[in-house]
């Protein structure tokens, strides 16, 4: 049974692994959860096979479908809910008096016995409608229902909690697929942080050469090492304009703030798609133009490149001289990124957009084959793929 | 150890959490607590060990953090001042070892908690040398060819403020519970284990203006927990009447001693901007 969640969690692209499956296990077996407490269960399981809050949102996903499938669990719900808990809960809920003025015409009695009818009846979760145990809807039973006679399951309760925590989905902002923060994506773009050791520049080692002299007895023995630096400089273009507008205060605020992770980083704008010059105050955009060529003297070949935009445009102002829609160009775009592209060691392409959409757009499909299919989508996932490969 | 963790007179745990901690004591694993800065890492360490009345070590980690400086150092220096002032101490290499944290927990007489605090500070490969130490909770010590293994596993306590990734060959090893920012209800549970005295009003003023800061969008660094604490005892320093602090405070939109909770000026604008439009609204 407990097989088949893993799986679940592993095709869901978990990175769960079978030695924290048999962890899960062996605490199951010396009864760290009481295994008629579904709750605990979940608890359990998610802190043993879950490592990062990233997946948290996943796990849940995961776990509710498996919960929904699997009638063990059902039968494990209703054990869950012993009768004298009803009870107090409906006490709670109902002063004595108020349960005489229950308007509706069926007793108190009736609506336990109805309660665990439907306990018996329901086979999967509902939701809305009027009979079934569920959320919402006009049933007596479920939470957030309305009628006067409605009983709460799970919910306000406070020395039980929901039986459905997972539902909340409460760690949905951490799902790496949905959220940009600038916090998290620095942890990304720390992926690109290289302390490469290279060979040629030495530096004095004092402690190594305290330590190797010591060992020698007192004989001096220096030591160096190579230096150690952070050797990463990166480029960005970012699109600007149009249909990027929402998104490019969001870029420029997550490189900026990934600044110190570099060894240098510079922005440059373009619009739409690159042509032979770029910018980098987009105030001055007419009269400051920094041309490709001259980027391509100034910075090395390993300068990290980063092109940020949407890449939703049409088709023309890719690959024919003259498509751009703001000035005449000699050449057109496609010949600008294929020089970058080949130029530098590395290049990737963040997009904005939802990957789901990237091959209806033909502009779209010409661009990501011109950097060599390196387009990523623009959340935590997608920059950390890019950097990835950057830092190849 | 029948003793079950829980939440004490001075520590708020939730139901989860408990059951985090108690997992990884029975089963004997390392436990990793994330989480936002100030929702209580560290403190949870200190607890345990009140619970389980165990001696508390613990290993600060700083961005120079080596894996080795848990284990032991060898003070090779001294031994070579020893050696040229003639000590006899010289002789025997095992007076220049340095026992380190995890030596100590390892060969402590009774199981200890163990916090390895913050290890996300250190470099990036940091965890992954302290893999088989923390698995087969041994080490061996080259100098003196000795095998150090622990007498007991002790409980151990991982956190991290999530500022790089932890290696998976290493959280494989690890439980892992991720501390929530608290809800009011439980925010004023913890408030009132570190000031019980406090009066109802101000504590509910106080919350209110809190969680309207935690909740400006576009904050750069949100106040925590531990500075809502601190704040309040600001306040209940001064003892003033709530009246007064209204009154003394009218003029401004930003509550009394807000240099506690907000502690960047940028920050300090955006929300005044933001609350002042708000009350404008109203």
């Amino acid at each position: 049974m407990f097989l088949k969640l893993f799986q679940a969690l592993k095709l869901s692209g978990i990175p769960v692994t079978i030695k924290e499956y048999l962890d899960m296990l062996n605490g199951l077996e010396k009864g760290i959860c009481d295994s008629n407490n579904v709750d605990e269960f979940y608890h359990f399981s998610k802190i043993s096979l879950i490592k990062d809050e990233k997946y948290f949102d996943k796990f849940d996903k995961v776990f509710k479908s498996f919960y929904e499938l699997n009638n063990e669990f059902y039968q494990e719900i209703k054990n869950k809910i012993p009768k004298e808990w009803i009870e107090n809960q409906l006490k709670k809920i109902f002063s004595d008096e108020m349960k005489k003025k229950i308007s509706n015409d069926k007793e108190w009695e009736d609506v336990l016995k109805e309660f665990e009818k439907i306990l018996e009846e329901q086979k999967k979760k509902h939701q809305g409608g009027n009979k079934w145990l569920g959320t919402g809807g006009t049933s007596m039973f479920g939470n957030s229902g309305y009628n006067p006679k409605g009983i709460r399951v799970g919910g306000s309760s406070q020395n039980k909690s929901a039986i459905k925590v997972w539902e909340k989905r409460e760690f949905k902002n951490l799902d790496d697929k949905v959220l940009l923060n600038t916090r998290n994506i620095q942890v990304a773009l720390k992926r690109l942080r290289k302390f490469a050791r290279q060979s040629s520049e030495l530096e004095f080692d004092l402690e190594n050469t305290i330590s190797s002299t010591s060992k020698n007895a007192g004989m001096l023995d220096i030591k160096y090492r190579p230096e150690r630096t952070n050797k990463v400089r990166v480029l960005l273009f970012i699109d600007i304009g149009g249909s990027m507008d929402e998104h490019t205060k969001i870029c420029e605020e997550i490189f900026s703030a990934a600044n110190s992770e570099f060894k240098s980083l510079d922005f440059f704008y373009f619009h739409n798609c690159i042509y032979e010059g770029v910018w980098k105050d987009n105030m001055r955009r007419s009269s400051n133009v920094t041309s490709i060529n001259e980027i391509i003297r100034l910075y090395k070949k390993n300068t990290k490149v980063i092109i940020i935009g949407d890449a939703l445009m049409s088709p023309y102002e890719v690959v024919y001289p003259g498509g751009s829609i703001e000035h005449w160009n000699e050449k057109p775009g496609s010949y600008w990124i294929k020089k970058i592209v080949s130029y530098f060691d590395k290049t990737i392409w963040l997009n904005p957009e939802n990957i789901d959409n990237w091959d209806y757009s033909q502009s779209t499909k010409i661009l990501k084959e011109l950097v060599n299919h390196l387009m990523f989508e623009l959340n935590i996932s997608g920059i950390e793929a890019g950097m990835k490969e950057l830092a190849k | 150890m029948k003793k079950k963790f829980s939440s004490t007179n001075n520590y708020i745990a939730s139901n989860q959490l408990i059951e985090a901690v108690n997992a990884a004591v029975i089963l004997e694993k390392p436990l990793l607590v994330k989480g936002e800065p100030g929702t209580g890492k560290t403190m949870l360490a200190e607890e345990i060990a009140a619970t389980f009345e165990a001696e508390l070590i613990s290993w600060h980690i700083k961005s120079t953090t080596k894996a080795q400086q848990g284990l032991y150092e060898y003070d090779a220096v001294s031994r070579l001042r020893d050696s040229q002032l003639g000590n006899k101490k010289v002789q025997d290499i095992n007076n220049y070892i340095n026992e380190g944290v995890l030596w100590k927990a390892f060969t402590a007489s009774k199981k200890p908690v163990l916090l390895i605090d913050e290890i996300d500070k250190a470099d990036i490969e940091f965890p992954n040398d302290l893999l088989q130490e923390l698995d087969k909770m041994e080490f061996f010590v080259y100098e003196t060819n000795e095998v150090i293994v622990a007498k007991q596993r002790p409980i151990v306590v991982i956190t991290s403020n999530n500022e790089k990734d932890l290696p998976d060959a290493f959280l494989r090893r690890c439980f892992f519970h991720y501390i929530s920012f608290p809800d009011e209800k439980t925010l004023a549970e913890i408030v009132k284990v570190h000031h019980p005295n406090i009066k109802k009003n101000l504590l509910n003023y106080a919350l209110s203006s809190f969680i309207e800061i935690r909740e400006t969008p576009g904050l750069k660094k949100k106040p925590s927990t531990s500075e809502l604490i601190d704040w309040l005892k600001l306040l209940v320093a001064d003892d003033l009447d709530l009246e007064d602090l209204k009154n003394k405070n009218k003029n401004s939109i930003l509550p009394p001693l807000y240099g506690a909770l907000l502690k960047n000026e940028a920050d300090v604008e955006l929300f005044q901007k933001i609350a002042f439009m708000a009350r404008r609204e109203n």
